[in-house]
């Protein structure tokens, strides 16, 4: 009763001093596969209105605490939290109203095009019987417009470049209208105009006060776009925070297990990797 | 979105004005001795001087296997369009994946252990369906069938051959019932008492409603488990619930008609080449489809060898194993 008591007051006191519950956070973490763990006792908070991106090798468990905090799976312990409230908890469609998640593999049946394809992000806002509002044509008009793919809406999704089809998938998440977006590798098997026409992207969505986690695996594009920076190894964060705070060599040698030296871009002032090579070995 | 809405419209009653074509065309036509101008004269309310006997053929003999017709083959294109968007698998059909075999094995068991031939099995066709329903799921699983549709089909092949072989053995050691079963076996609408019309026709109904429900979470569910989940769905109870109205659905076809092959397949692929792959377009065209399908069958079958009729099982098999192979002959199978 005594710690009850004390929690309600602690509650009231936060609220009072005006703090909100965090938009995303975990609190110690742990999920896994079977009897195997790949992310372990992690607790984290996502800052509202940034870019994080989550780094680290591969194996660490990355994709996989996206898909923890994604609800896609279920955790053996701990537990992510949605507005201050377990995410597990919640009606899976009132979720899809905060929280749109672009996932690594997509899958798409042959012949459906790209304002289809669009169009499924509006679903969490449709109710049995209203079926397609006004509010649902703009949104989805909108994000088409944002990823640039309006010219593409009437062509099927598997006669477009790979490019341009990564950007359809963004459109139908932007559509869905949430304030928080979750992507996995959103521009891998990209190249290099690609990768950056989504960034760009994202970098607005940010702009219009949206909040992004992302997976990342190009280290040099996570220190360019992202605000804020998660580095995973075995299941647990090693740090975590500006990628000026983060990206250090000793953390490099850390994560990947190379030897490098940081700098620092002259045009953009996000910085570089130089010089890398495996540990142990000279140049 | 209007001229999206004009154009459905327009499909749907353009299906619909089909199906009551051949529904008049079915209570026009038979194999038996009563043409079709006597028929035509009683429909048009001229059937006074007719005798007991038109009355009797239309109203007794051609009417509820024309409904059935329907029912059924209404049942058997929803279930095939389910369970193809369910295994993402163009080639996931009712006849072809073991559920209808698994629907008329528990059938026959029923009757070896003495159930009445004639009366409506509908529990254990269920039973049997639900039984093949949860095979195929699992078959889905194994790793290889997901990436390759044949393969799932092939299961499904090797379970039906499997267990039609055993009923075969019990017909021959059950001589009972052994000719009625087997004409029943291949698939046929005829001599169906009026009690299984209505019956089916409920289940058929009810299970359909269930999926105009799960309609949006199935469209979702073709963009994978992940996008399902995060598009605020569930897939596993989505699955499931489509899963045991399949087996409602085909348990329900199968105890009234058999186990009819292919109009699943048929059907679903018809209405996709139509109005494309999304599920919410394509349901309610698969299952008019569907009853179309298999009352031309049946009116196909009535009269290709007059004064004697086919099972219609046989007919559709003729219209579907073509279309199979057109599906399979393809250089990429067409994913879902």
């Amino acid at each position: 009763m005594d710690t009850l008591a004390t929690t309600g007051r602690k509650n009231a006191l936060d609220t009072s001093l005006g703090k909100k519950p965090a938009l995303l956070s975990a609190e110690n973490l742990m999920l896994g596969y079977g009897g195997k763990t790949i992310v372990d006792q992690l607790s984290l908070e996502i800052p509202a209105g940034q870019i994080t991106a989550i780094i680290g090798p591969n194996g660490c468990g990355k994709s996989t605490l996206l898909a923890g905090l994604a609800r896609l799976m279920k955790p053996k312990a701990g537990r992510v939290l949605l507005n201050g409230r377990c995410i597990h908890q919640q009606q899976g469609r009132s979720v899809a109203r905060q929280l749109a998640l672009l996932p690594q593999q997509m899958l798409a049946p042959d012949g459906l095009t790209v304002a289809e394809l669009v169009r499924f992000g509006r679903q969490p806002h449709q109710g049995m019987l209203q079926r397609w509002s006004d509010t649902d044509a703009r949104h989805v008009e909108q994000a088409m417009e944002l990823t640039r793919v309006s010219a593409l809406a009437g062509q099927p999704l598997d006669e477009v470049s790979g490019g341009q089809r990564q950007r359809a998938w963004l459109a139908m998440v932007v559509a869905q209208d949430t304030p928080l977006l979750l992507l996995d590798e959103p521009t891998s098997a990209l190249d290099l105009g690609h990768q950056l026409e989504v960034f760009e992207v994202i970098r607005q969505l940010v702009r219009q006060g949206k909040t992004i986690v992302m997976v990342v695996h190009d280290i040099i594009a996570a220190c360019r776009y992202a605000d804020h920076m998660i580095a995973m190894k075995n299941g647990q964060v090693l740090a975590s925070g500006t990628p000026d705070a983060v990206v250090t060599e000793r953390l490099m040698q850390q994560l990947y297990g190379v030897n490098c030296q940081i700098m620092r871009d002259p045009v953009s002032g996000s910085l570089l990797l130089a010089g890398v090579n495996r540990t142990g070995h000279v140049l | 979105m209007t001229l999206q809405t004009n154009r459905t419209v327009y499909r749907m009653a353009l299906v619909l004005t089909a199906l009551a074509l051949l529904f008049f065309v079915s209570l026009l036509f038979g194999a038996g001795p009563v043409g079709w101008q006597d028929s035509l004269w009683l429909l048009t309310g001229h059937g006074e001087g007719l005798g007991e006997q038109v009355h009797f053929t239309l109203f007794e003999l051609r009417l509820p296997r024309t409904l059935l017709a329907i029912i059924v083959g209404a049942g058997l294109g929803a279930s095939g369009v389910v369970l193809q968007t369910v295994t993402r698998n163009t080639l996931a059909e009712p006849g072809l994946l073991g559920v209808s075999a698994g629907a008329s094995f528990a059938i026959v068991m029923a009757i070896y252990w003495g159930a009445s031939a004639s009366a409506l099995n509908l529990q254990a066709a269920m039973a049997g369906a639900l039984a093949g329903c949860l095979l195929v799921l699992a078959a889905s699983q194994v790793s290889g069938t997901r990436q390759d549709p044949v393969r799932l089909i092939l299961a499904g092949a090797a379970l039906s051959g499997l267990l039609l072989a055993i009923s075969s053995v019990l017909l021959l050691l059950d001589q009972r019932t052994a000719d009625e079963m087997r004409f029943w076996l291949i698939g046929a609408l005829a001599g169906r008492p009026f009690e299984a019309v209505r019956f089916s026709g409920l289940v058929t109904l009810a299970g359909i409603c269930v999926l105009l429900f799960r309609l949006p979470a199935l469209s979702a569910l073709s963009l994978g488990h992940a996008v399902a989940v995060g598009l605020g769905h569930r897939p596993w109870q989505v699955q499931l619930t489509a899963l045991l109205v399949v087996a409602l659905l085909v348990g329900a076809a199968t105890a009234a008609a058999g186990p009819i092959a292919f109009i699943g397949l048929v059907a679903p692929f018809a209405a996709r080449a139509w109005v494309g792959p999304d599920i919410r377009n394509s349901f309610w065209p698969s299952l008019l489809l569907g009853s179309c399908i298999l009352l031309a069958a049946d009116i196909i079958s009535r009269l290709v060898v007059i004064p004697y009729e086919l099972p219609v099982g046989v007919v559709t098999a003729f219209i579907g194993a073509p279309v199979l192979l057109a599906v399979v002959r393809r250089q990429r199978m067409p994913t879902l």
